[in-house]
């Protein structure tokens, strides 16, 4: 079954008048259920639109979206997605766990259980230890992985990560990629990730679609038909070179364009 | 040092540094006939008793009774004091819910922010002493105790900083965290509550220090058109009355009022440690250029 399908879409930002701007034109995209997509190109490609697209933070001027088989918008109240944003975007008021309840307490879920959900999830990213902080005692990764327990917690169906580890040195990078992948297979959620990193790109997804600019379009995707599931060995593997150089070529192919 | 202690370290340094200045300039005078040393200008304010008692006048001032035989002046004052300070709690609470409720009706409505933002601000600039009296004539239809026209006087000065700060503090967040909730499905209220009300707290009391002495003032003056006896208000009118033969009784009245004014804001100060985390508390000289900008 596809989780995300996108047909036909246009996106038109102030249509009509000096500043408009075509951002997106005739993109056709399905994603699986489970499947882990990324989206890469260069910047103002319209990556992060198509994620607000798929979202309900905006609809298409033309062509249609449907998440698990819904519009958007109902997919959206019946909370499907989970989203996690470059920044960590925590309430800085709130102590790490009760940022993580959030999303549990505004969908009114009882107190028991919502402490239960944000104890695991917490304890997935590896952060049980710091559930009485505020999110400025945290580092920059930490209040990363918070915002990913965060979106996980009341178990959407799709997640949609825009450069979630834009901000963080290689190595934590590294080390976030290998536990998102770890949660990805545990929760077998569906994923739509932005990101400008090729190597990120190949080592997380089953497929990278790749777009061109102006208007921001998909020149082609490429299947990545690593094995599972990926660690350390991985990044060393033959064909995750090979993988990264058909990536890095279509990229290049837009960037002639 | 605790940082308490150093905060009253350097309220008294600076009270010390006001006394001598006053002290200083009043010793000039006297020995130098009222002009400049070694000039024949004339000084601005003249430094006789008449003009400018000695400080220590002033505080002896509040030890002795007010009138013969009467009760000493600090206890008449404070009497005083206590009574406006009724009037001006009301008209802070008051005047501090219509403001929040103004900022949220605000970022709720553009069209309601367009509407009405043009006469929130010229409510500000019609001077207080027209619409006191205009107040209680009003009120006197109604049976309202007077002391609560006073506090709806005191509010009208109060709910305007008030709703300056909320709006602006509900509009804090950034995009990011308003998505957020939208993609939570989050209602208005939750967005209000979870979200626009707890980051706009920390601009919510700087507005709220200002609104408390808003209140006071507006106490003060309202109480002059309310014709109440009772009040600080009539108390400084009387002493200013006076002022030629008993100059410093009116300081003293002065005194005591900026007291009342300084324990509000120190209690709104206590409130704001307690509520907003240090994190969070935004630099106080922030204040003056949101008001100034809504008001531009
Ligand atoms: N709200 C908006 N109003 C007008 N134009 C917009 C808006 N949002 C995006 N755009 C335009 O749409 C285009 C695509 O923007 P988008 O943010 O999707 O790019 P991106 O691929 O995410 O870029 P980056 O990699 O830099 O994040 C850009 O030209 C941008 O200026
Ligand atoms: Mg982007």
């Amino acid at each position: 079954m596809t989780a995300v399908r996108l047909s036909g879409v246009d996106m038109v930002f102030n249509p009509g008048t000096g500043q408009e701007v075509k951002a997106l034109a005739g993109i056709d995209l399905a994603v699986g259920q489970g499947e882990f997509v990324s989206l890469i190109g260069p910047s103002g490609c319209g990556k992060s639109t198509m994620l607000r697209l798929i979202g309900d933070l905006i609809s298409p001027t033309v062509g249609a979206v449907a998440v698990n088989g819904k519009t958007p918008s109902a997919a959206r109240i019946d909370r499907d997605y989970g989203m996690v944003f470059q920044s960590a975007t925590l309430l800085e008021w709130r102590k790490i766990r009760a940022n993580v309840e959030l999303p549990l307490e505004i969908m009114e879920t009882d107190k028991g259980e919502r402490r239960e959900r944000a104890e695991a999830m917490l304890e997935l990213v590896g952060l049980a230890d710091f559930a009485d902080h505020y999110p400025w005692q945290l580092s920059g990764g930490m209040q990363q992985r918070v915002s990913i327990a965060r979106a996980l917690a009341f178990e959407p169906s799709i997640l949609l990560m825009d450069e979630p580890f834009g901000a963080l040195d290689e190595m934590t990078r590294e080390r976030m990629q290998a536990e998102l992948l770890r949660i990805w297979s545990e929760t077998r959620t569906t994923v739509v990730f932005v990101t400008h990193s090729i190597p990120e790109a190949v080592f997380l997804s089953n497929r990278v679609v790749i777009m061109s600019p102006r208007p921001g379009r998909i020149t082609r995707a490429v299947d990545i038909d690593l094995p599972q599931p990926r660690n350390r060995e991985t990044r060393e593997d033959q064909r995750f070179f090979e993988l990264l150089t058909s990536v890095r070529d279509g990229l290049r192919a837009v960037e002639d364009m | 040092m605790s940082a308490g202690g150093r905060r009253v370290l350097a309220f008294l340094g600076i009270l010390t540094v006001f006394v001598l200045l006053w002290e200083g300039y009043k010793w000039m005078g006297v020995t130098a006939g009222g002009v400049w040393p070694g000039t024949s200008i004339e000084l601005p304010v003249r430094t006789n008793e008449r003009s400018m008692p000695h400080v220590w006048d002033i505080l002896f001032a509040l030890f002795r009774p007010a009138r013969r035989g009467g009760d000493l002046l600090l206890w008449v004052l404070l009497r005083a004091a206590l009574f406006t300070w009724r009037s001006a709690l009301l008209g802070f609470a008051f005047g501090s819910l219509v403001g929040f409720g103004l900022g949220v009706m605000f970022v709720r409505s553009p069209l309601a922010e367009r509407g009405l933002m043009p006469y929130v601000v010229a409510s500000q600039t019609v001077p207080i002493l027209a619409i006191a009296p205009i107040l209680v004539v009003w009120a006197g239809r109604l049976s309202v105790p007077r002391w609560v026209v006073v506090a709806v006087i005191s509010a009208y000065l109060a709910f305007f900083p008030v709703a300056i700060n909320t709006l602006r503090g509900l509009r804090s967040p950034q995009a990011e965290a308003s998505e957020l909730m939208t993609s939570y499905a989050a209602s208005p209220r939750q967005v209000l509550w979870k979200l626009q009300a707890p980051a706009a707290l920390p601009y919510l009391f700087p507005a709220l220090k200002i609104a408390a002495t808003a209140a006071v003032i507006g106490a003060i003056v309202g109480e002059l058109p309310a014709s109440m006896p009772d009040g600080l208000g009539r108390a400084i009118l009387n002493f200013a009355s006076a002022f030629s033969a008993a100059p410093a009784k009116l300081f003293a009245s002065i005194l005591v009022a900026s007291l009342l004014g300084i324990v509000f804001v120190g209690a709104v100060a206590g409130a704001e440690r307690a509520v907003v985390p240090q994190s969070m508390r935004l630099d106080a000289a922030e204040t003056p250029a949101a008001v100034q900008e809504a008001t531009a």
